[in-house]
């Protein structure tokens, strides 16, 4: 029986599909894939990019960390915050990025103590990370160069 | 009596506050409909992880024992009162319901209470009672994010750890109907795991569970992030509610500023034929006067 996977945030149910044949996420003890039959599973998540593949078709969703629970094939994914790949807002990821690296340049430069360093790598990271996801959507799904 | 120039005064000031209660009601109903769906679609996400909490909680803890500090219950020296109101008012009575029951349920508590304000109308009930209001979140605007909750359920957690705060409770309007908002006061911390629902059949949780990294680091990710959807709930019941009692209430304004113009436009009318009648008898006495 292949899986049904739910994946949740606090704001809004992002996605619930079907007939999953596999989900690849991003384990607190490393990447992780989860095929049916899978044993009852409670983790936490790494910001990462969560995969589902269904009948030979892959769709990418970014998970900024959260909860996985699999039991009887039915996966929930309770995620801090997630997109689909083709939802990310690739502008938005770009001036996040631009604004944690803005950041840590102060803190390392002038040793600005407003700074908060731990915040802004964090923010660096998930911008990095969806940037990243959005990059590989882009190539897989279409063969001529973007504009 | 009032002179005709008075009354036609009078009725253009009270269709113009109509067309503002009006524009106010639209402008809540719409705002109420994406206020309302946003609450319900944090419900699957809240229920989800209430489950989970249940599960865990039935099955791995010892209530002698407790696994985690947020479920640790101590002596009270000090309540903490998360008051969730909304900023502005023309909402009816939805302000006032809310502070008189955390007016209430302060001057009930044995031990002194401090609050933390979400709010403005919230804020300055508490400021004017002259109860202690260490922190406050104002102007999370119609639509609060998941994001903007994160600084309030840290700053709770935080103190309730470092101890400023031995029991916290939150106060906010549950959102029950359009027509119906109820002003509710929960524990939030220490936490009381909710009672697991078990199906007939379903095996008890933890047992059969693999847990990644222990059973304790997932049970430290998850309790946190239990109080802070617990406080996004409220807030969004709150944003729900505050739309819905503002929409009711500039009805009924606009409703009541309708009778009011239909009830003055009818002393109008008969003022100004009572008038002309007047001036009719004088020109017709004037005239046979001078025939006569």
């Amino acid at each position: 029986m292949p899986l049904t996977v739910e994946l949740i945030t606090a704001e809004r149910v992002v996605r619930v599909e079907q007939g999953v044949d596999a989900l690849i996420v991003p384990g607190a003890e490393g990447q992780l894939a989860i095929y049916p039959k899978h044993a009852a599973l409670m983790t936490t998540l790494e910001p990462g990019e969560m995969v589902i593949r269904r009948a030979g078709q892959e769709e990418a969703f970014v998970v900024t960390g959260g909860f996985l629970e699999v039991k009887n094939d039915h996966v929930t994914v309770l995620a801090d915050a997630s997109e689909a790949a083709e939802e990310i807002d690739i502008a938005r990821a770009e001036e996040a990025r631009r604004r944690a690296e803005e950041r840590i340049r102060r803190y390392r430069e002038q040793a600005d103590r407003d700074v908060d360093l731990a915040r802004a790598q964090a923010a660096l990271q998930r911008a990095l990370l969806r940037l990243r996801v959005a990059e590989q959507r882009r190539r897989r799904t279409t063969g001529r160069p973007q504009v | 009596m009032a002179t005709i120039r008075q009354l036609r005064r009078r009725i253009q000031s009270v269709k113009n506050t109509a067309k503002i209660t009006n524009a106010l009601q639209l402008v809540a109903a719409s705002k109420m409909r994406r206020a309302q769906d946003r609450a319900v679609q944090a419900k699957p996400y809240s229920e989800k992880l209430r489950a989970v909490i249940a599960g865990l909680a039935a099955a791995t803890l010892d209530p002698e024992k407790p696994a985690h500090p947020l479920l640790v219950s101590r002596e009270v020296q000090t309540v903490g009162l998360l008051h969730i109101t909304p900023d502005r008012g023309l909402c009816g009575g939805l302000n006032s319901n809310l502070n008189r029951s955390a007016g209430t349920f302060v001057a009930t508590q044995r031990e002194p209470v401090e609050v933390v304000a979400v709010g403005k109308k919230g804020r300055d009930f508490f400021i004017r009672a002259r109860v202690n209001v260490v922190a406050e979140f104002t102007d999370l605007g119609d639509y609060p994010a998941a994001a903007q909750v994160a600084p309030i359920a840290r700053l709770i957690i935080d103190d309730y750890l470092a101890g400023v705060f031995d029991r916290v409770y939150v106060s906010y309007p549950e959102f029950v109907s359009t027509a119906t908002q109820r002003p509710v006061i929960r524990q939030l911390l220490p936490i009381e795991p909710p009672k697991a629902e078990t199906l007939p059949g379903e095996s008890t949780f933890a047992q059969d569970y693999i847990f990644e990294p222990s059973p304790k680091d997932v049970l430290a990710e998850l309790l946190p992030r239990y109080v802070e959807t617990q406080i996004y709930e409220a807030i969004l019941q709150n944003a729900a509610s505050f739309q819905s009692a503002q929409m009711v209430a500039m009805k009924n304004a606009t409703d009541n500023a309708n009778e009011i113009t239909r009830e003055l436009t009818l002393t109008y009318n008969k003022a100004r034929q009572e008038q002309i009648t007047k001036e009719l008898l004088d020109i017709v006495g004037g005239a046979s006067a001078l025939e006569g």
